[in-house]
């Protein structure tokens, strides 16, 4: 299996803030990629700069063995990078479906999409199909507004399902809503993995991460400290400081 | 928007309720706007008394012109007071290019509608390649400077008459009818900017300026060429806007810096649409139609004076304030309350999963057509 | 030329105290408020109302114009601005307080007819002899009261809790609310507060200019101009942008033309804009929402 995302020694700092500094850390093809640490480790701003939102100091990302140089969020999308974000992002006003059609790319011009319709066929289904997948396909004609906090992150992995990505980054798809559509993002993730999409996600749900993921890799201060399978990674010590503090102040904390 | 088709919608039993209902709404205000549209084309026929034509002719340009602002500002959520700066090029521009051409008063004058549109929406992309790239509240701002630059402009350049404005060359027809080419001509220009903007509601490239209305960086993000859509629906607005300028011109038979660039026209515009339902296709159609022939009815009332200024700001607060989504919004919503109603009551038929009123801020204002 | 830059300097100074009082309404409640450029003019009208009524000072007829525009600005608040819900926020509130400018205007043509007036005083009509330039005494004057009621409100806004509310609702209001603030107490206020400062622009505009219930157009629209060009919501902007687009105004009027003017005034905030869509000092958009 081949690295599909390399990063390499990111430095990002804003303002005063070191958000980044030397992180690295590669992603396998095909595989789920775990990244944790505590608040603050710098998680949000690796994506950011992943995806383009953000420009970083230094450092290097690259993509299918090519580099990827600020390059703006819709370039990065295009290429098949795809994105959810911590807290959800839809189109309220829009319908469901009309969430979806947003996403679907489509190779015209600008004056020919004024003409035609929202959508074509093809498109119609694929879209109905992918909100099957999610099992949101019944509220395809409601305002995305109305939609729950978890059917919204549903929402949101359809969407940007639509393109095709061959890698997603997922930011804390687990957080916030309850185990049961905790199981079924789960398996969804896992059907999609079976399919061959890659996946890297951010989570602070320790369960989640260590069930689901290949690899994990745990940062803290803004660069990655440790990076290996979760069995390994859990019982490594620098992830408990990373976590607790010093194992010393861990174990005078009573009632931990 | 939806398919022609769909067999998620009839074939479960548990689809929301709204699905097959909007269906059915919009067949039904399509055909209310059908006869409302027939009813107005005839007015001029019945009507002997030329003020109603004079009322109508005025109102037919402010649907237009709402309808126009609503196109853009309505959908993409970016609220310009500076459309006047389309109705007042419009208005010079025909004005001018009639003067320049030396043409008579004849019915070829109506063919300078259609470029005193263009060069309104010449305009629109200087404009709004400035104003389109900042922030919401800047926007408001910055379109009503540009208004007033060029309000000042038209003060001070030379051909444009400065404060003594231009005479646009007099109607070379005259009797009981004289409103009426005026009437249709405007009638012409209404059709076109609904079938226009329904047109732009139903596309590809509508859905993206709905989308940049609700998020503009995610639809950034995922490919919507932002600037490229905001542009295109800024002068799509300027060019129906620019036409009901240049009729305005034509009509009234003289324009000043002042009435043609006016700042009341820029507030009427948006009021109308908010009071009809912002977002909606029906809704600045609605607000125009109710409110232009008040606003007329005042003006010759009362004229322009203090007591008019009073009504018409009283009148404004009043619909702000109580009906702040605007009517068609807000008879949608009593609607589905009602539906909800009668089935909490056991009315039996469709099950409705989700029938709850959305949060006021989740409104899906402008889900569907003239719903 | 001198003249034109200390007369602009003079003349900003005023401008830029309605433009903070514009911009730090914009601030804390996220409302543009056009009724900003009416209430300008009732306190011009309020102060010749005093003083030929009752022949009570300019300067000191301002002790009970400023208390009033304040309760006038809360009662606009509570009354109309209260309701606005957060969608659509900015164009209701500038659809709803131009309404109130109309109601306003209406009111004021009915009342005090529409010829133009001018206040008047001795220190109106007369100048110093200053740094070999002839400058109005009531420029002066107005300057340095601008610049005292300005010292006020930064001296509320930075030493007073009042002021670290305010200052924390125009951070986060989500954020002031949850540490105790009553954010709507805070909004009304700083509406009043920022209405409070038209009764003081009022009345040197009214000295230095012929006003009717229309100037009122023309004063709004520079304010925003200046509100924006500074950067909303950034009283330090305001007041930089207010001294320096009165003196760019008074410098090309004697420069080039006094029609000019006005159209560069204008101008110049496109081409700001152009380069700098938020402003001078305006904080840096995260998105153009």
């Amino acid at each position: 299996m081949s690295d599909l995302l390399v990063v390499d020694g990111l430095e990002k700092s804003f303002g005063g803030l070191q958000a980044l500094s030397g992180c690295s850390l590669t992603l396998e093809e095909g595989s789920i990629g775990g990244l944790i640490g505590p608040n603050g480790s710098g998680k949000t701003t690796l994506f950011n700069i992943v995806t383009g939102y953000v420009r970083s100091d230094a450092g290097a990302v690259s993509f299918k063995g090519r580099p990827l140089v600020g390059g703006k969020p819709d370039q990065v999308f295009a290429l098949g990078i795809g994105r959810t974000f911590q807290l959800t992002r839809i189109f309220a006003r829009l319908t469901v479906l009309e969430n979806m059609l947003v996403a679907t790319q489509r190779r015209e011009g600008w004056l020919r999409s004024m003409v035609r319709g929202s959508e074509s066929t093809v498109e119609h289904e694929r879209a109905m199909d992918l909100l099957a997948f999610v099992g949101l396909a019944r509220l395809w004609d409601s305002s995305a507004g109305t939609l729950s906090y978890g059917q919204r992150k549903l929402l949101e992995l359809a969407y940007v399902l639509i393109a095709e990505p061959s890698v997603i980054l997922l930011d804390e798809p687990a957080g916030g809503i309850n185990p049961t559509l905790i199981d079924e993002i789960r398996s969804r993730i896992v059907e999609l993995n079976r399919q061959g999409t890659t996946f890297l996600i951010v989570e602070h749900n320790m369960e989640f991460v260590m069930g689901l993921c290949d690899k994990v890799t745990v940062m803290d201060m803004g660069c990655a400290i440790v990076s290996g399978p979760p069995d390994q990674v859990r019982a490594d010590p620098r992830v408990l400081d990373a976590y607790l503090g010093s194992v010393e102040e861990a174990s005078d904390d009573a009632g931990e | 928007m939806s398919p022609a088709a769909s067999p998620a919608a009839k074939a479960d039993p548990t689809a929301p309720l709204g699905a097959v209902q909007s269906r059915a709404v919009r067949r039904a205000g399509v055909g209310a706007w059908g006869a409302i549209l027939l009813v107005i084309a005839l007015v001029p026929v019945f009507a002997d008394n030329p003020t109603i034509t004079s009322i109508g002719v005025f109102t037919l340009i402010f649907m237009a012109c709402a309808s126009a602002w609503n196109g853009f500002s309505g959908y993409s959520g970016y609220i310009s007071l500076g459309n006047g700066v389309f109705y007042g090029t419009g208005a010079y521009v025909l004005t001018y290019t009639a003067i320049r051409l030396n043409m008579s008063g004849g019915w070829s004058m109506f063919a300078l509608v259609p470029l005193a549109g263009l060069g309104a929406a010449v305009v629109a992309i200087p404009f709004g390649f400035v104003a389109l790239r900042v922030r919401r509240h800047t926007f408001v701002v910055i379109t009503i400077a540009i208004f007033f630059v060029f309000q000042l402009l038209a003060f001070n350049l030379g051909f444009t008459g400065g404060s003594s404005g231009l005479t646009p060359p007099t109607p070379n027809w005259v009797g009981a009818t004289f409103n009426n080419p005026f009437y249709y001509v405007a009638f012409g220009v209404l059709i076109f900017s609904i079938l226009l903007f329904w047109g732009v509601r139903r596309s590809r490239f509508g859905l993206h300026l709905l989308a940049i209305r609700d998020d503009e960086d995610r639809a950034r993000g995922l490919g919507v060429k932002v600037l490229r859509v905001k542009m295109t629906g800024f002068v799509l607005a300027a060019f129906v806007t620019g036409m009901g300028g240049a009729i305005f011109a034509f009509f009234v038979g003289q324009i000043f810096p002042q009435f043609a660039y006016d700042p009341v026209f820029d507030v009427t515009v948006a009021l109308m649409t908010f009071f009809g339902g912002i977002g909606t296709i029906s809704g600045p159609l609605l607000g125009a139609l109710i409110l232009e022939p008040i606003e007329q009815y005042l003006t010759i009332q009362y004229s322009i004076g203090s007591v008019y200024l009073i009504i018409y700001g009283v009148l404004f607060l009043l619909v702000l304030m109580f009906m702040p989504r605007g009517i068609v919004p807000s008879v949608g919503d009593w609607v589905r309350s009602l539906r909800a109603r009668k089935w909490r009551q056991g009315d039996g038929g469709a099950v409705p999963v989700v029938v709850t009123p959305p949060a006021p801020e989740n409104v899906p204002v402008g889900a569907r057509g003239p719903e | 030329m001198g003249t034109g830059v200390v007369d602009g300097i003079l003349t900003g100074g005023v401008y830029a105290l309605m433009a903070a009082g514009l911009t730090l309404i914009f601030g804390v409640m996220e409302v543009i408020s056009l009724a900003q450029g009416i209430f300008v003019i009732l306190g011009a009208y309020l102060s010749y109302s005093l003083e030929t009524h009752f022949g009570i000072d300019l300067f000191v007829g301002l002790l009970i114009t400023i208390p009033a525009l304040f309760i006038i600005g809360v009662g606009v608040e509570w009354a109309f601005l209260r309701r606005l819900k957060s969608q659509e926020r900015i164009a209701m509130s500038i659809l709803t307080t131009y309404a109130v400018f109309i109601i306003i205007e209406g009111i004021l043509n009915v009342v005090y007819g529409t010829n133009y007036f001018q206040l008047h005083a001795w220190y109106a009509t007369r100048s110093v002899h200053l740094l070999g330039m002839y400058l109005p005494y009531i420029y002066l004057f107005g300057f340095l009261l601008a610049v005292g009621l300005l010292g006020i409100m930064f001296g509320i806004l930075y030493r007073t809790r009042f002021g670290a509310s305010v200052r924390a609702a125009m951070q986060d209001r989500t954020a002031a609310s949850l540490v105790g603030v009553d954010v709507r107490r805070v909004a009304t206020i700083t509406f009043g507060l920022g209405t409070a400062t038209t009764a003081a622009g009022g009345m040197i505009y009214g000295a230095t200019n012929s006003f009717d219930a229309n100037s009122a157009e023309d004063l709004i629209s520079r304010l925003l101009v200046i509100i924006v060009l500074g950067g909303l919501g950034s009283i330090g902007g305001a007041l930089a942008a207010g001294v320096f687009m009165l003196v760019v105004e008074d410098v090309i009027a004697v420069v080039w033309s006094p029609d000019w003017s006005t159209v560069m005034f204008f101008i110049i905030l496109v081409v700001v804009l152009s380069f700098r869509p938020m402003g001078l000092f305006g904080r840096q958009a995260a998105r153009a929402q």
